[in-house]
């Protein structure tokens, strides 16, 4: 069983703070973290391995060079190999660009059952680079998967979550799956691991390894373009209603009741 | 790539506070400098100079796009009946449409669907596409994009829209790949530049923390995924008239994966993503049972139960109900937030709702900082207070 587990490097959002009279970005000392959905990713792959007693899981991740310490973090975890893809034509790429680039990384590791990413990655919150790999390599995909019932190397039974509740879907592999926090917890590195971590090589995979074509890749390859960033104007001041709990209530229920009645 | 023009540049510094990813530093001569390693391009600097010193170079190439035509619309249904964000989508659609002088057409894909057809053209359809098929009859991802893709290639519409819903988000990401086009995740704003023909897309980045406004210049369709209860809802008229068209694609679909089962756990409850109202609880309930004091006054309102992802770890609730970076995000018109101190973990989930209201003991607490109304004090006391009020109110 080939697992490859597609992870990204983001800031930690905890610490971007708005400066309240610039109402500018403040990302002082700001730590990079793996995006916490690959981490559920990262350990379902590992638990799949445990799970049938035989395995590799493969950590990917495309970003600048210093997304090396994301994947050495998931080796720590228990990850047996993992490759760097990073190159300076890459920087801009969009999700178009980024899924190809990804899709032609997991070609070249080749004879995969199944690949895994987080839903979306708290950055960008788009979800759409999964889907964009999947599409790629014309494999089936299942996105929001829950819970994985039953897996064998050429069929799995998952947990697709809906807005509603959840689709149990039987699809054969290799096959996508993007996973949510509920499927599981993910584990912490051991000493062990971390020691391996360390001493690992991390092959690092550029353009001309895999061979993407210029037009594809990167700022030009992306179809998307940003045009504008700013910061949504701050929320008014609010306002604390005081008094006796009844008297609160009867202030708050009368400056809500034009929005609760229907 | 980007370069800063050091002619014009001042050394003042404000790219350097707006730049996500700490790639801009002073120089010895006053000026600033790029470091292209952690660079993402994310052009934040761009719109924060003021001297316009700051560029980002491409290679250019204008493309023909007169062929492409009309706004779209992807109309989800569930179980056959057509999701709520499809008439916000159309809301919108609509406006966009006529900005362009185009028409507007809904994409209608189901089993035995098309009498449904009609609803669509009531809240603004200029045409609908259904196309029935067994395969459809429940979303499947890879029938869904064959027809998706399909169909685009044979009418070129200009805009394609879709709900930023589970079955939205996976479906055009696979559309958009095959058909080389732009995809803008989550939109809360679009509009148009009338004169260049272009969607102008604006969206949440770092949870809600920055907005960026996203083109598709050199492809089409232009493709957005549109966030619930942001747009407004097109009003029914059934003076309307439009053009039905059913398609068949007999024994050309095929699906590898196979649904098996749907299950329903919301049940009575509405879902979050749809809901007007959420009423949440957090960390200050205490236990499992107390949720039941949410749960009486989310009956009242008709609003959704929701929770804080320290109420969802302790195991109070369920996953579904989580609001907040890994849980749900939500945009609610009013959104009461229930002993939920308000870290940003959970702010980013509900910060965009159209009037905050929270309720916690702690004056301290940061949610109070994102409520337009509050009140400090004990929950176990003002929630069933709140909820018998407004049994009186609403006459329930």
């Amino acid at each position: 069983m080939k697992i490859i587990v597609c992870i990204k490097q983001v800031p930690e959002t905890t610490n971007v703070k708005i400066d309240p009279e610039k109402g500018t970005l403040i990302r002082e000392g700001v730590d990079s973290i793996i995006n916490p959905f690959d981490m559920y990713a990262i350990e379902e792959g590992l638990r799949i391995k445990e799970r049938l007693g035989e395995g590799e899981v493969i950590i990917i991740s495309m970003g600048p060079p210093q997304a090396e310490q994301a994947l050495r973090e998931a080796i720590s975890m228990g990850a047996d190999s993992a490759v760097l893809i990073t190159d300076r034509k890459l920087a801009g790429s969009d999700t178009w660009a980024t899924s190809y680039t990804l899709a032609r990384a997991i070609e070249k590791i080749g004879d995969y059952n199944l690949i895994l990413c987080g839903k979306q990655a708290i950055d960008g919150d788009t979800a759409q680079v999964g889907p964009g790999i999947s599409s790629w390599l014309d494999i089936p995909q299942v996105t929001y998967v829950k819970k994985i019932r039953q897996i064998t190397k050429d069929k799995a039974v998952v947990e697709r979550m809906t807005e509603e509740g959840f689709d149990v879907i039987e699809t054969p592999l290799p096959a996508l799956f993007t996973v949510v926090k509920e499927i599981n917890e993910p584990r912490l590195p051991s000493l062990k691991g971390k020691l391996r971590a360390k001493k690992m090589e991390i092959p690092v995979w550029g353009v001309e390894d895999l061979g993407l074509e210029d037009d594809k890749i990167g700022l030009n390859g992306s179809p998307t373009r940003v045009v504008k960033i700013f910061t949504p104007p701050p929320r008014e001041k609010g306002m604390i209603l005081k008094g006796q709990p009844q008297e609160a209530v009867d202030k708050l229920v009368e400056k809500l009741k034009d929005v609760v009645i229907r | 790539m980007i370069r800063v023009i050091k002619e014009k540049c001042t050394g003042c510094g404000l790219c350097i506070k707006v730049c996500p990813f700490s790639a801009i530093s002073k120089t010895s001569d006053n000026k600033v400098e790029i470091d292209v390693t952690k660079c993402n391009l994310c052009s934040a600097c761009i719109s924060a100079c003021k001297l316009s010193a700051i560029v980002i170079e491409r290679e250019e190439e204008k493309k023909d796009f007169s062929q492409y035509k009309n706004v779209w619309v992807f109309a989800e249904q569930k179980r056959g009946v057509i999701q709520p964000v499809v008439y916000e989508l159309l809301g919108k659609g609509r406006e966009l449409a006529d900005r362009l002088r185009s028409q507007l057409w809904a994409i209608l894909l189901g089993y035995r669907i098309r009498d449904q057809a009609q609803e669509l053209i009531y809240r603004g359809a200029d045409k609908v596409i259904v196309v029935e098929d067994l395969l459809l009859e429940n979303f499947l991802d890879e029938p869904y994009t064959q027809v998706l893709v399909d169909l685009i290639q044979k009418y070129k519409p200009e805009i394609l829209l879709a709900g930023a819903t589970t079955i939205g988000r996976a479906l055009v990401s696979r559309v958009a790949v095959k058909v080389h086009a732009g995809l803008t995740a989550d939109c809360t704003g679009l509009e148009i530049d009338s004169e260049e023909r272009l969607l102008l897309q604006t969206r949440p980045a770092f949870g809600g923390n920055i907005m960026a406004t996203i083109i598709t210049p050199n492809h089409r369709p232009q493709m957005a995924t549109v966030r619930h209860k942001v747009m407004k809802e097109a009003k029914v008229d059934s003076k309307r008239k439009g053009e039905v068209e059913v398609l068949n694609y007999d024994g050309k679909l095929g699906s590898r994966t196979k649904l098996i089962d749907m299950i329903d756990e919301v049940g009575k409850t509405v879902n979050l993503a749809e809901a007007d109202i959420i009423v949440s609880g957090g960390r200050g309930l205490g236990k499992a049972e107390n949720f039941r004091i949410i749960e009486e006054l989310a009956e009242v309102l008709g609003a959704a139960v929701g929770a804080s992802r320290a109420a969802v770890d302790a195991g109070w609730i369920s996953y579904a109900h989580q609001v907040g970076q890994t849980g749900r995000t939500v945009c609610p018109k009013l959104y009461i937030a229930c002993g939920i101190s308000g870290q940003i973990q959970h702010l980013v989930g509900m910060q965009s709702s159209d009037i905050i209201v929270a309720i916690n003991k702690d004056p301290e607490a940061p949610i109070f900082k994102v409520a337009d109304y509050g009140i400090v004090g004990d929950l176990f006391e003002i929630v069933p207070l709140l909820t018998k009020r407004f049994k009186e109110v609403l006459k329930r």
